[in-house]
């Protein structure tokens, strides 16, 4: 599969908002946390944000919408991610792209 | 197959940024539980609604027909909906909750209005100024239409002399404490919980209670706002036991409300689950947010009491609390 990087989204997604994906040490404990129990949720969905993999950011818009907003991943996360504002800030971009 | 997402977020910004609710009710039906409880109009300290109770029958209408529309092929006309609600208040016209159904959730927003006169707190209401908060449009991602709102209650605020607000749900709370501060330049309204303003007065007790119930925390009190001994030493207060839950207090497991208005399945089945893990411990259930009272009470189907926390508190400061024996009595 053909995967489209975008060197400009990470800063389309900081000037949305506090975006701090890069922060995330890919350790699990969020998936592992997330009464939804979406593996791509919220570790490998900031990995294609940080990455710029657009479309594959696009292509989960169904799991970004889905999230609760809970923050059970993030009271359990080690590096302190701010999970639901990347979320939200994610959510934001999707809606200016009209995915 | 669920709404087309975009639709759903665009006709909810739509209505925000036109109406100044994502759900535009009526001022008289937002406003009808205050009716007979001589609340002063404004103040420098105000009971601050954000409509978030008054709301909930209309969101369940609109979520029984979404899910119909959802399973028809009508669901690909969603744009066309979105064109038409411009023009037309949609939730006006297709979801028209009746009286008791709207007097179910009415009654929350009377009984903390009552609990803080028997405080003797001093608090106004802004009747018909007293707006949603914008936090659904919020959770979606529509930023630049809940800028705009944020602003448009901020200067209703200033406007009108609040100085401090005391809210009744956490999404209100913590739009206006929280979220507020960051959108809005010179905001400094204190905002703070009922449930926190009872908890440091202390709850004028008539008749305690007794009984033991479980405790559903909100996801947004507990994780988003601290608050979590707040409702406990009040219910305590009341003479209530609270039997702690699996997934308690900071750990609390979402009741899948937020997912409802997308996705009502996953709501549904995160739903059934919480509510397993609340009935293992007793059958009666205390929740404060009004989303997870709609959700969870879905989900139990009359298999377990879920009340708001309001209804109990009252109880025990007024003489219902001498005949509601509600507790540990039969499931309704
Ligand atoms: S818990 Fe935090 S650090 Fe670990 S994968 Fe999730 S976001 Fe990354
Ligand atoms: S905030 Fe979203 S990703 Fe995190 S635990 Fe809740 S549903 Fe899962």
């Amino acid at each position: 599969m053909s995967t489209l990087v975008s060197s400009g989204m990470i800063h389309q997604l900081e000037a949305i908002g506090p975006f701090d994906a890069e922060a995330c040490m890919n350790c699990g404990v969020c998936t592992a946390t997330c009464p939804l129990g979406v593996d791509l949720l919220p570790r490998r969905l900031f990995r294609y944000a940080a990455l710029g993999l657009e479309d594959r950011v696009i292509q989960s818009s169904q799991a970004i919408f889905s999230c609760l907003l809970c923050r059970a991943c993030e009271a359990s996360c080690p590096a302190g991610v701010h999970i639901t504002e990347n979320m939200r800030v994610l959510r934001h971009w999707l809606l200016q792209e009209g995915f | 197959m669920p709404l087309p997402v975009r639709d759903v977020v665009g006709i909810l910004a739509d209505n925000l940024r036109l109406r100044g609710s994502v759900l535009p009710i009526p001022a008289r039906r937002a406003t009808a539980w205050a009716r007979d409880l001589g609340i002063p109009r404004g103040g420098e300290t105000v009971l601050y609604t954000g409509q978030m109770y008054q709301l909930i029958p209309y969101i369940e209408r609109l979520v029984r027909l979404e899910q119909r529309l959802g399973d028809s092929p009508l669901a690909r006309f969603s744009g066309v909906a979105r064109r038409a609600n411009r023009l037309v208040n949609g939730v006006a016209v297709v979801a028209r909750p009746g009286a008791s159904e709207r007097a179910e959730y009415d009654r929350i927003p009377a009984n903390v209005a009552r609990l803080l006169q028997k405080s003797g707190v001093a608090f106004g209401y802004l009747y018909e100024d007293d707006l949603y908060s914008g936090a659904l449009a919020h959770d979606l991602g529509a930023d630049e239409a809940v800028a705009a709102h944020a602003r448009r209650v901020a200067g209703v605020l200033r406007k009108r002399g609040v100085r401090e607000v005391i809210t009744l749900d956490p999404h209100t709370t913590t739009m206006l404490r929280t979220v507020y501060p960051k959108l809005v330049e010179g905001y400094d309204v204190r905002v703070r919980s009922y449930l926190e303003v009872l908890a440091e007065r202390g709850l004028p007790v008539g008749v305690p209670l007794s009984g033991t119930v479980t405790i559903h925390d909100s996801c947004v009190y507990a994780r988003y706002e601290g608050i979590v001994d707040e409702p406990r030493r009040l219910l305590a207060s009341a003479g209530l036991t609270v039997a702690e839950p699996e997934n308690a207090g900071q750990w609390t497991w979402c009741c899948g409300g937020p997912a409802e208005s997308l996705f009502p399945a996953t709501a549904a089945a995160l739903a059934g689950k919480r509510v397993e893990q609340l009935r293992a411990v007793a059958p009666d259930c205390v929740t404060m947010c009004p989303i997870c009272l709609v959700n969870l009470r879905k989900a139990a189907n009359g298999t377990m009491r879920l009340r708001d926390i309001s209804d109990h508190l009252l109880d025990a400061v007024t003489e219902r609390g001498a005949s509601a024996a509600h507790v540990g009595g039969p499931t309704p």
